[in-house]
């Protein structure tokens, strides 16, 4: 393990932008997001969380896809690049880190969607460790350590130090380009911090909520259960919580008229927004209830089904504190969850 | 505030059990002590509404959908959520005969992203003090001023006056004294002095942080077309990512001209927004130049007075001088 | 599977046949001539005008043909309106192809088959027909039941008289809503057409049609002692990617583009009622 005072992280952070786009949370008119360093950037490696999550470095809300170029009846494919280049996220936590494996598993099986491929190729993610998580947190309930994320390279930050640990290939690599800089260390600072975090993440409100009956046969009677009604009773139908989820991964395909082609672009979708089913002769799921079931039986039924009991939920916690009428996945999971045990 | 859940509660009941009222649109508590939910109670669940200091989000719209139900419906209003009782009432938006109204008092509302901003974070227990708020949390206990972490529309309070009512729940004149005094159009100002690249920087910076999630549109109570324009695909700016920059701007500048002048400055677009863009200073500043080109005008404040912008008068100022104005925000 | 799988190869219009007054039926090949893909019978393809729209459409010919690819598709929406309106060379962009087929190489062989199609709903089924017709020893009895809202409303008329019509060992049943003036055959809706016929229970079922001839001739072949493990429809859902990512057309833990659109009715009884 490699140890840097605090206060000369801005070096470090130099030496990576030197050689490659460095992306990291930086607030920008009071709010975090992950941007590419700048020298006077406001880095905020303090902040429980950003806004959007990081896998808008993986999987961007708009990409462009391709472009076309009409000509009388004739039509020509412009390939898109793919990325390129090697970039680095630095402060991704425990949560949104695991996220990316559930990305993986929908994004590179097969057929594999290049565009994401050829991001994650050449994404370098450098963690960083929970030191101050908050009571809408509860990525212990699916497993999550957040003390120990994971990444190619995984950073602590405890009284005024960043301790920094390579864990694959890619975090040698880059550790090697930044090593200079550091200094050897035993990683004291580290256990202790996992220690005092270990204990508050015992008192996390929502540490106990239960998972039982979310299991592959009771789809039917999840789906059915009464309680949808109620708990979809006020939802606005608005993408709040999908659009600042780390493994929400629906999209939508459009094309822009750029006057000098079309250019065909994805953004995220959301599954609650009403024209995300709608076909020329009708929609399928015509209820907010219908729409707002469809989000919560993906994450917690449909996605384990297909993907060995794997829940699509991470605990970040960002729907629990954007919702508009904080109505969220933990109480979907209380309110069903309940008649495990009736 | 207990006793007035306990009056709260009680009235609810009666309303329930002499037929005055169906169903209840009120509010419960959520998972932590900040989070209250809007939640519909009938005579089986009433015991679970709860009223307090964390109850801001403005129902209104809801009775567009609720009064369109069977039965009867009973809102609870503070004095702010009036305005948008009248202005969706004047709009033909709901039916009145289906709808109860009662008013109830307010001192004052809290923001729990307020707490969060001043450090205050790991949030299990709130309590109010006088003017003090004393938070319990997983670090220790903190406190900080009522003043500093009240609702944006509290900071600048209409008053405590309920607008339309069919019932109060405490009489007028024992209603809370209310926060308020500053000045809505501080900002404002603010931004008008600004020079142009100034304030397109300004704008700029907080309109790139949209995630076009459509919270601000939704939840908004002048918001109330069918289908909105930016849902219909043809258009050509049907509404998921924003393409450029200019859409960016364009979403949120071109709501406010549909709400311009029927905008009661109830302050929900900004208090949803999961990036907390300033929405209600492009509305603040409408409001602003329409009492300047027509004189003053409250969205809501009653059911009678011609809104500025549809109605016309000898007294409307020529377009020549809103042209002149020209640059301004 | 392609690598580049969002990015759509181009096809060329070769020819436009108009079947019905809403109904035209596509030919599409490659710019270098010959087909853009190959396929199976039942899967799907996603067809494209660039700055007009991309949608799902099945793919009408039979793989057995080695020139080009069919298209029957009925006018409903923005991008349909276009194609409509397409001349002769006109380019557009094709990808695919998706989804499972019908099982012409397993299950469905050596059985006796019956089809079941109302108005465009023949447009899957006719590659299956046209499989089936071309690897004909490898299949029993072949029925098909095919009604529409009037003549004029059958879709590749001309195909079905000149061809299964006069093929030893097919039966064709057709029929339309209402008596018209010309129509010496069969007049009545399919559900209750299938019931009259009383096709006997060793047959396979293929169906496809507007939902409510589905749901009412889905029950008439239960009545007559049909089971759900023998009857096979295809859906249709709003699609964007086509191959289960996109999230558009997930049912249950199904994706109809990825999973289906092909199914069997006893596998859709597992799953939401949400098509």
């Amino acid at each position: 393990m490699l140890k840097l005072a605090l206060e000369k992280a801005n070096d470090l952070f130099a030496a990576i932008a030197a050689e490659e786009t460095l992306y990291l949370p930086i607030e920008k008119s009071g709010q975090i997001d992950f941007y590419p360093y700048e020298t006077d950037a406001k880095v905020r490696l303090d902040a429980l969380h950003t806004v959007k999550s990081a896998k808008d470095l993986f999987f961007p809300q708009s990409e462009n896809l391709m472009e076309f170029k009409m000509q009388g009846k004739t039509i020509e494919i412009k390939e898109p690049k793919r990325a390129e280049e090697d970039y680095v996220i630095f402060g991704v936590k425990a949560c949104d880190a695991r996220s990316f494996a559930i990305l993986d598993r929908v994004f590179l099986s097969d057929p594999v969607d290049t565009y994401y491929q050829s991001r994650r190729e050449h994404g370098v993610v450098v963690a960083l460790a929970c030191s101050r998580p908050e009571e809408t947190c509860f990525c212990n309930v699916f497993g999550i350590d957040a003390t120990e994320p994971e990444g190619d390279v995984v950073t602590w930050i405890e009284d005024g130090i960043l301790y920094w640990e390579a864990k694959t290939e890619k975090g040698e690599a880059l550790t090697t380009k930044v090593a200079a800089l550091m200094e050897e260390s035993d990683g004291a600072g580290v256990e202790s911090q996992k220690t005092q975090v270990q204990a508050i993440m015992e008192k996390l409100p929502l540490r106990g909520l239960d998972l039982t009956r979310f299991k592959k046969d009771e789809l039917m009677n999840i789906f059915n259960d009464q309680a949808w009604e109620q708990l979809s009773d006020h939802c606005l139908g608005c993408g709040t919580c999908t659009f600042v989820c780390p493994t929400c991964q629906c999209y939508d395909i459009r094309d822009y008229d750029t006057g000098n082609g079309i250019q065909r672009y994805r953004c995220w979708d959301s599954c609650m927004y009403r024209d995300f089913t709608m076909m020329a002769h009708g929609n399928n799921r015509k209820s907010q209830v219908e729409r707002f079931r469809q989000r919560f039986m993906h994450k917690l039924v449909y996605y384990p089904n297909n993907n060995e009991g794997i829940f699509s939920c991470v605990g970040c916690g960002r729907c629990v504190s954007k919702c508009p009428i904080s109505m969220n996945i933990a109480k979907v999971i209380k309110t069903l969850g309940v008649k495990a045990h009736e | 505030m207990r006793e007035i859940n306990e009056m709260l509660q009680n009235k609810v009941k009666e309303l329930l059990d002499n037929g005055t009222v169906d169903r209840v649109i009120g509010w419960e508590a959520g998972d932590f002590c900040y989070d209250m939910a809007p939640a519909m109670f009938t005579k089986d669940n009433v015991d679970e509404l709860l009223y307090n200091g964390f109850c801001g989000a403005n129902q209104s719209k809801y009775l567009i959908s609720e009064s369109q139900k069977e039965g009867k419906v009973l809102t609870l209003l503070k004095p702010c959520d009036t305005y948008s009782f009248n202005q969706l009432l004047k709009e033909h938006r709901f039916d009145r005969e289906k709808v109860y109204a009662l008013g109830i008092p307010c001192a004052g509302m809290l923001d729990v992203e307020k707490m969060k901003e001043l450090g205050i974070t790991g949030i299990l227990g709130i309590s109010e003090e006088g003017d003090t708020i004393k938070v319990k949390t997983l670090y220790g206990e903190k406190e900080c001023k009522k003043a500093d972490v009240l609702l944006e529309r509290c900071k600048v309070c209409k008053g405590n006056e309920h607008k339309a009512y069919d019932e109060l729940l405490i009489p007028a004149e024992e209603a809370p004294e209310v926060p308020g005094g500053a000045d809505r159009f501080d900002l404002v100002e603010k931004l008008e002095a600004m020079s142009e690249a100034e304030r397109f920087d300004f704008w700029r910076g907080e309109l790139s942080k949209c995630i076009r999630c459509n919270a601000c549109r939704n939840v908004c109570p002048a918001c109330s077309c069918r289908t909105c324009v930016f849902d219909n695909a043809n258009s050509g700016v049907a509404a998921k990512a924003n393409v450029d920059s200019f859409e960016e701007n364009m979403f949120h500048i071109i709501r406010a001209f549909h709400v311009a002048g029927r905008c009661t400055d109830c302050g929900e677009c900004s208090r949803v927004c999961p990036q907390q863009i300033p929405l209600h200073l492009l509305n603040r500043k409408f409001i602003k130049d329409i009492d300047e080109f027509y004189g003053e005008f409250q969205a809501g404040e009653d059911l009678e007075t011609a809104g500025p912008l549809t109605a016309y008068t000898q007294e409307d100022c020529e377009p020549g001088i809103v042209m002149e104005k020209g640059g301004g925000m | 599977m392609n690598n580049e799988t969002l990015i759509p190869k181009i096809g060329v219009v070769t020819e436009v046949r108009v079947d019905t007054p809403d109904v035209k039926t596509f030919r599409v090949v490659a710019p270098e001539g010959g087909k853009v893909f190959e396929h199976m019978p039942g899967q799907c393809a996603m067809l494209s005008i660039p700055g007009v729209g991309e949608a799902m459409f099945s793919i009408t010919s039979s793989p057995t043909n080695q020139e080009f690819m069919e298209f029957s598709i009925k006018k409903c929406g923005c991008l349909t309106e276009w194609l409509h309106q397409m001349d002769l060379g006109q380019q557009i962009t094709v990808r695919g192809p998706y989804g499972k087929p019908f099982p012409v190489e397993e299950e469905l062989k050596g059985k006796n088959l019956l089809f079941i199609a109302g108005g465009i709903g023949l447009a899957p089924l006719r590659s299956v027909i046209n499989y089936c017709r071309h690897y004909r020893d490898n299949y029993g009895t072949i029925d098909i039941i095919y009604g529409s809202r009037s003549m004029d409303d059958l879709v590749d008329y001309e195909e079905i008289q000149t061809e299964w019509c006069k093929e030893a060992g097919i039966n064709v049943h057709l029929t339309i809503d209402r008596e018209q003036e010309g129509w010496d055959g069969h007049v009545g809706f399919v559900p209750n057409y299938v019931k009259e016929l009383n096709p006997d229970l060793s047959k396979t079922v293929l169906m496809c049609g507007p939902p409510i001839m589905i749901k009412f001739t889905l029950q008439g072949l239960e009545e007559l002692g049909f089971k759900k493990e023998q009857v096979y429809t295809t859906m249709e859902l709003r699609m964007k990617c086509g191959f289960g990512k996109c999230g558009r057309c997930n049912i249950g833990d199904k994706y109809v583009c990825k999973d289906g659109p092909v199914f069997r009715f006893d596998e859709l009884d597992k799953l939401p009622d949400e098509y």
